[in-house]
């Protein structure tokens, strides 16, 4: 069976999409027509322009409106996220380690190379967490090493050695001109060369990096935004159990 | 002004007395001390540029090679090759890019060094002193066309080429100031990179020729629109004094500055950067030039509402450390942030409480305000809102200098519709909303007045700890942002070193009497 989806407005099957736009040409009727064009070669109907304005000399900005035919059929749609629909809360998070890992859960974290922005490890580590998320450092049976910006990987493969570590992750938000691949291929590498890729669960996390991306890259998960400390202690313990359950 | 928040004189009086106390120690420590980079923003005042062939800049070329008798002051043996060798500023640059060596010329005798000096002071006293005035005069000639706050946005092309359309675009916008956001990685570059630039990430570097570059840009869209546009960047990281050198000598109007930031968010040696924050901020008193410091940071990291303290604790460091560099009230943009979580009940009004606090507390300040970012998700439409409250608060209570937040704020660096809509909505609830301000008084017992002095009292409380235990050993046991920054730790702790018996640093003599300091050799 086929579920056919297409964008609703207000009626099933309209296929009503907002735009907005800027084009490097003047303000005017001809920029105008010009945008709608562009809406219409994009292979949608009805396409409308609502609004232009004049942005700066030779450029000029549009909020246009149209409707669409494609459809992408929902049942044959398949995610590859890094937890599935169940996910353990934080108290289920610890319960679950108390009993399957017997011990605390090591975790250490850290934004790489040049990038100084430590938001995104910061949500998943730090005590407050984020969104009502607590971080790893609230988790009892989590011990929680978050050493902050630009930690060359170096320095995180040495340390989590040093704390017999179960689990690193990477967070990375600056990705102009594609920096953040760079970095991220460079831990599996060291990781690779240094025998030591199988030691640990290997996880990356960033506005701009998903799932399937990480996996590409060799990560054992990667995560994206929209999650939270939950979804990564989930996988991380499910990882480390399914490791223990095909070890043993 | 009377406070409408009632906040009592002498608990802001205590807060001050604090700080002084706080900082009087570090500033005996900083006055005893130069590092490299003091040193290469010294030889820069005096003319030293210029990189060699492998693109090692002409200071870092002449520290190097005196770098055991940096203790009597690098510049004694740029001023005696001039003596020596006769050459100019720049015929001595390009000897030195070439790989001549200024350590084993015998010295000339003082008088003759002291006179080559007085005349190199001079050259850049008059270059600073002209940027200072063509700025005055622009600013009176175009008097009122700025808006109230000032209207701020951010250019990082990571190419300076296409910052400048990016900046003209802006400026055309309505856009009061530009700040060119410089490469990640150069914070902790302990040099300057030299000539234009193309490249970088989340931004490209800041070398004296994209400042000048981008002045000059600039100059063109100000005669154009009638209207003076400042242009920021960053005096931080390990070269805070060098950078404040070429703004001053390129007329920068803005530069972020800040007294702890290295040390508690970049990890930089804390006796690197107490040393280096102090000459660059004489530096950018001298120029005319507006701080911006960085309290945003405190709350990117902790909660806004938990740390509001820590953020007004830290504008009464960074204003006791500016001042004590020569910085006048006008020029301290303190910095603050509208960080809280846009789910807490009356949230907006504890925002509203505390940059009205920040206002009373600091009424000549141009306070520095920063636009929600920690709570941006990607719904862009919700950003719109949250950015028109905060557009809000900063108009209602009288902020100085306006960072407009981007709909697209963790997603991208921002499109050109980005910024327009960023001041298209700014400008409509700024105006729409302009004199409220002047209409309201707040009930003594409600929750912005509460708000205000319970953030104040927690302020001196939190100082008065840090007056306890000393401001270095503060900040190693980790009272400020939850970081622990150990006194030997951190980066550029090798380029500090206790100046000598002789050390010898007419610019630094000069900028002192120019700015009235006590103190200094």
């Amino acid at each position: 069976m086929t579920t056919p989806v297409r964008p609703y407005g207000d009626t099933l099957d309209d296929g009503a999409v907002q735009l907005s736009f800027t084009l490097p040409v003047p303000f005017g009727p001809r920029g105008r027509e010009a945008a709608r064009l562009l809406v219409e070669k994009l292979g949608f109907r009805h396409a409308e322009v609502v609004h232009s304005a004049p942005l700066a000399e030779g450029f000029s900005f549009y909020v246009a409106y149209g409707r669409t035919d494609v459809s992408v059929d929902f049942e044959a749609v398949r995610v590859e996220e890094a937890t599935g629909e169940q996910v353990y809360t934080m108290d289920e998070a610890c319960a679950v380690i108390r009993e399957k890992l017997g011990r605390k859960l090591v975790v250490v974290g850290a934004c790489t190379g040049f990038d100084a922005h430590t938001v995104g490890i910061d949500a998943i580590m730090n005590m407050k967490g984020y969104n009502h998320h607590y971080g790893l450092e609230r988790y009892s049976e989590v011990e929680a090493h978050n050493l902050g910006a630009q930690v060359p990987n170096e320095r995180l493969i040495d340390y989590a050695v040093s704390v017999n570590a179960d689990a690193i992750l990477v967070s990375q938000i600056v990705t102009q001109k594609d920096v953040h691949i760079r970095n991220l291929t460079e831990l599996i590498e060291l990781l690779e060369a240094k025998g030591l890729r199988e030691r640990f669960v290997v996880c990356a996390g960033g506005t701009r990096i998903g799932n399937k991306l990480a996996v590409e890259l060799g990560y054992d998960a990667g995560f994206g935004p929209g999650t939270y400390a939950d979804h990564v202690a989930t996988f991380v313990i499910e990882r480390l159990v399914e490791r223990a359950a095909t070890r043993a | 002004m009377e406070s409408r928040l009632h906040l009592p004189p002498e608990r802001i009086a205590r807060a001050r007395e604090l700080a002084s106390r706080i900082v009087a120690p570090v500033q005996e420590f900083i006055d005893a001390h130069t590092t490299v980079t003091v040193e290469r923003a010294t030889l820069r005042l005096a003319g030293a540029d210029g990189a060699d062939a492998d693109g090692v800049p002409v200071p870092n070329l002449v520290v190097d090679q005196v770098r055991d008798r940096l203790e009597e002051g690098a510049l004694r043996f740029w001023v005696n090759a001039l003596v020596r060798t006769g050459d100019d500023v720049a015929g001595l640059s390009r000897r030195v890019a070439g790989g001549f060596r200024l350590d084993g010329i015998p010295l000339a005798d003082p008088v003759s060094l002291e006179a080559k000096a007085a005349e190199l002071v001079s050259a850049a006293s008059m270059r600073v002193r002209g940027n200072r005035r063509r700025r005055e005069e622009l600013l009176a000639r175009y008097a009122g066309k700025n808006h109230s706050p000032l209207l701020y946005v951010i250019v990082a092309t990571g190419n300076i080429h296409e910052d400048v359309k990016q900046a003209r675009a802006a400026a055309s916008q309505g856009a009061d100031v530009v700040a060119v956001i410089r490469t990640t990685a150069q914070s902790l570059l302990d040099y300057v990179p030299f000539g234009a630039t193309t490249e970088g990430f989340g931004g490209t570097y800041a070398t004296q020729e994209n400042f000048r570059i981008m002045r000059a840009a600039l100059d063109e869209e100000v005669e154009r629109l009638g209207r003076y546009v400042h242009l920021t960047n960053y005096a931080s990281g390990l070269c805070m004094p060098e950078i404040a050198v070429m703004g001053a000598l390129e007329r920068l109007d803005m530069m972020l500055n800040d007294s702890m930031y290295g040390i508690l968010f970049r990890d930089i040696n804390m006796y690197r950067t107490f040393v280096d924050q102090k000459f660059s901020r004489m530096v950018n008193a001298w120029a005319g030039v507006v701080i911006n410091t960085g309290e945003d940071n405190y709350l990117t990291t902790s909660d806004a509402v938990e740390k509001a303290y820590t953020v007004l604790a830290s504008q009464f460091l960074n204003e006791r450390f500016a001042e004590v560099a020569g910085l006048e009230p006008w020029q301290m943009g303190l910095g603050h942030a509208f960080e809280m979580d846009p789910a807490l009940p009356d949230g907006f009004l504890l925002e509203v409480a505390q940059a009205l606090m920040a206002r009373e507390i600091f009424p000549e300040a141009p306070l520095k305000y920063m636009p929600p970012t920690k709570f941006m998700t990607g719904d862009v439409f919700r950003g719109v809102v949250q950015n028109a409250l905060f557009n809000f608060a900063s108009k209602l209570t009288g902020q100085g200098i306006h960072l407009l937040g981007m709909l697209t704020e963790a997603i991208h660096t921002p499109f050109m519709q980005d910024r327009y809509l960023a001041l298209e909505n700014a400008k409509y609830v700024m105006g729409s909303m302009a004199s409220l301000g002047d209409e309201i008084t707040f009930r003594p017992d409600g929750v912005v007045v509460r708000r205000a002095n319970q953030v104040l009292e927690e302020a001196v409380a939190f100082l008065e700890k840090v007056e306890g235990t000393g401001l270095m050993d503060a900040i190693a046991t980790g009272l400020f942002a939850d970081v622990k920054r150990p006194r030997d730790g951190g980066k550029g702790l090798d380029g500090l070193r206790k100046k000598g018996e002789g050390y010898w640093n007419p610019f630094e003599t000069h900028l002192t009497r120019e700015l009235g300091l006590g103190g200094g050799r």
